[in-house]
């Protein structure tokens, strides 16, 4: 256990006041010629770092360590709605392939629901070493108290050094239980992971919205939860051949119980806020005609895309009022935007600028457009989108 | 029905930058508010308050200077606030975070309902308040839309999932998070900030609680280390493709299967 010590006999008046000033989070404060580290310490160590020199220095007290060869094995959480495995999960199942290889660890896959067969089958396709099962009527639906039983029910036979889990909206909620239970370390939403050779976990995720990225270990307690995002790491290619062995778990029958009752569930429509898309497909003047639209529509299909547009397609009557991106529509911060014959106006980029990456076609060299774009592609879209169905329609892999 | 809502002072800007050569971060003052994500936790209570009576409580965790978001609470129409603060505190994770909270809130009072925000805008893990509802072993949902209805023998809520809307009942105590825009929040009044609720806020430590070890909290308790903090990469590269319109929608399709949106 680290902390830190402030050595008052070093302090004069001239130290206390460059301390209190180092620290980024105001927690160093003086009183009667003594320094203080108040709660606002986020242990940086900065004052350890850049501070006068031996005034707080970093400490370490002997504790309890972990015996980390008895946790073996990086364990995924596959998620399931009626059977049908989140994609999340094959994208943990790659970075999972990848970490037990560097560590020579296996990968265990946990699968928590009902008449889960098939879907047990399928996760054998993508190269775990076990996957494990409890397959039960009453984890039919997701309900957190037996769910998180079953988890910890693995976790105490098995073992495994690593738990990740999907950041989803149930992910969201399973994790932290779980890791609550165990009392170890939980780090949402990383974006990159690696391990080391003793199986610390190495995790980086973003904070303060994106601004600072943090490293955090889990250095003394096992498993190490984490959840990852949809869409960060890359799925492995489905084997032809199934491998590895599906073991099926139980847990103690009163293990099963949930106090919550699940009155209704309402679909979603489809049509949803652009506001809230991931992906959009925004369209522009380049666009010939309404009939058009269609080509537009498949592409937005195949990407799972909303479609958005510019304000003079919504004067041309074309679109709802509530699809036009810009100062006068609605922001937008899409993880991907692709913009489809629009020259890029100021008006239409401020609602747009937020978009993680941007993709333009459009046929003018000189758009604006291509001054936004991570991507732009100088051509026409009658000709780019026809070839770019027939390539898909060519070289189709699933997903 | 007593409620209470965790709330959190975060800082008033997220535009921080971190100094690549020191790692030190780099704030634009040190100004604070609370985390907005809270405020429709806070507007849910009071509205629960309006019609089945009772008490709206906030709670939260931090230095001295904390204790703003908790007054702005009271003058948002909060009876009571509960500051919990102590430097022994310090440095804490989410593990670590959720098991002071824990122990704070069963200091504080029994209540039949905890409210939280979704997440926060410094941390964004959404993390701590299922983790609290484990330590006070009561139920919970996350990203709730709506609080339907509170009967005898339990709370339906509406769980926004990403597909679907569950409607779900659950019993009380349960501690539930409450999602973005689920509501309008209101301001605070100006009525009450005249009036004298400064007593409302109460501050308490280390020593009020029953677990006192502080082995289990702040830095100590804290399973996850920071190892560093760094600045994100940039992504200023910009690429223009020009050609046909074979090898643009070559490209096209590369660019789409690399990003995994095909």
């Amino acid at each position: 256990m680290k902390f830190l010590k402030i050595h008052q006999e070093l302090v004069t008046g001239e130290i206390a006041e460059q301390m209190c000033k180092i620290c980024p989070f105001g927690a160093i404060s003086e009183k009667d010629g003594k320094l203080e580290i108040g709660m606002a310490c986020r242990m940086c160590r900065v004052c350890v770092k850049n501070g006068s020199p031996g005034v707080i220095t970093l400490e370490e007290e002997a504790q309890e360590t972990v015996q980390k060869s008895l946790w073996k094995g990086i364990a995924v959480f596959a998620e399931q709605e009626a059977g049908v495995i989140h994609p999340v999960v094959y994208e943990l199942l790659g970075k999972a392939l990848e970490l037990a290889a560097k560590s020579h660890q296996s990968v265990y896959v946990l699968l928590i629901g009902h008449r889960l067969a098939d879907a047990v089958q399928e996760l054998l396709h993508y190269g775990a070493d076990k996957v494990f099962c409890y397959d039960s009527e009453e984890l039919a639906e997701f309900r957190i108290t037996p769910y998180v039983n079953a988890v910890e029910d693995f976790v105490k036979q098995i073992r495994p050094s690593v738990m990740m889990i999907g950041a989803t909206v149930k992910g969201r909620s399973l994790a932290p239980r779980a890791a609550a239970r165990f009392c170890t370390g939980l780090t949402a939403d990383c974006t990159v992971l690696q391990i080391k050779e003793n199986t610390d976990l190495v995790q980086i995720r973003p904070a303060f919205g994106g601004n600072i990225m943090a490293q955090i270990i889990t250095p003394n307690s096992r498993p190490q939860f984490c959840t990852v995002r949809y869409k960060v790491f890359a799925a492995p290619e489905r084997k032809e051949q199934g491998a590895g062995e599906a073991v099926y778990l139980r847990m103690k029958e009163e293990q099963y119980a949930s106090s919550v009752r699940i009155v209704e569930k309402i679909e979603k429509p489809k049509e949803m806020d652009i506001a809230d898309a991931e992906v959009i497909v925004a369209v522009g003047r380049g666009v010939k005609s309404q009939n058009d639209l269609r080509i537009i529509e498949e592409l937005a299909e195949m990407l799972h895309a909303q479609i958005a547009c510019t304000r003079p397609l919504i004067e041309a009557g074309w679109f709802d009022a509530r699809k036009q991106i810009g100062l006068s529509g609605r922001t937008v911060k899409p993880k991907l935007i692709l913009t489809i014959g629009i020259s890029g106006s100021v008006q239409f980029v401020a609602g747009m600028k937020g978009a993680d990456c941007v993709i333009a076609i459009n046929e003018d060299p000189n758009a604006a457009i291509f001054d936004v774009a991570h991507y732009g592609f100088v051509g026409n879209l009658y000709e780019l989108l026809p070839r770019f169905f027939e390539e898909m329609r060519g070289g189709r892999r699933d997903g | 029905m007593k409620i209470l809502v965790c709330i959190k002072q975060v800082p008033g800007t997220t535009a921080v930058e971190v100094d690549e050569k020191t790692g030190v971060l780099k704030r634009d003052g040190v100004e604070s508010k609370m985390n907005p994500f809270d405020l429709y936790a806070i507007e849910q209570a009071l509205c629960l308050r309006e019609t089945y009576g009772g008490s709206v409580e906030v709670i939260t965790m931090g230095p001295e200077q904390a204790k703003m978001v908790l007054q702005e609470a009271v003058y948002m129409g909060a009876d009571r606030g509960i500051l919990i603060s102590d430097r022994r505190f310090a440095g804490a994770d989410v593990v670590a975070t959720s098991y002071t909270l824990s122990q704070g809130i069963q200091k504080s009072g029994t209540y039949d309902l905890i409210l939280c925000g979704k997440q926060t805008t410094d941390g964004d893990t959404a993390q701590v308040g299922p983790e609290t509802a484990e330590f006070l072993k009561i139920e919970h949902v996350s990203n709730v839309l709506q609080v339907v209805e509170v009967k005898k023998d339990g709370i339906i809520v509406l769980e926004n999932q990403e597909m679907q809307v569950r409607k779900l009942c659950l019993p009380l105590p349960c501690l539930l998070t409450i999602e973005k825009d689920a509501n309008t929040p209101r301001l605070p009044s100006l009525k009450r900030k005249m009036e004298k609720t400064e007593q409302k806020v109460e501050v308490i430590g280390l020593d009020d609680f029953s677990d006192q070890d502080p082995k289990h909290y702040g830095l100590a308790g804290s399973p996850t280390q920071v190892e560093r903090i760094f600045p994100p990469e940039k992504n200023t590269d910009r690429q223009v493709f020009e050609g046909s319109s074979t090898e643009l929608a070559e490209r096209f399709t590369q660019i789409l299967k690399q990003k995994k949106y095909i």
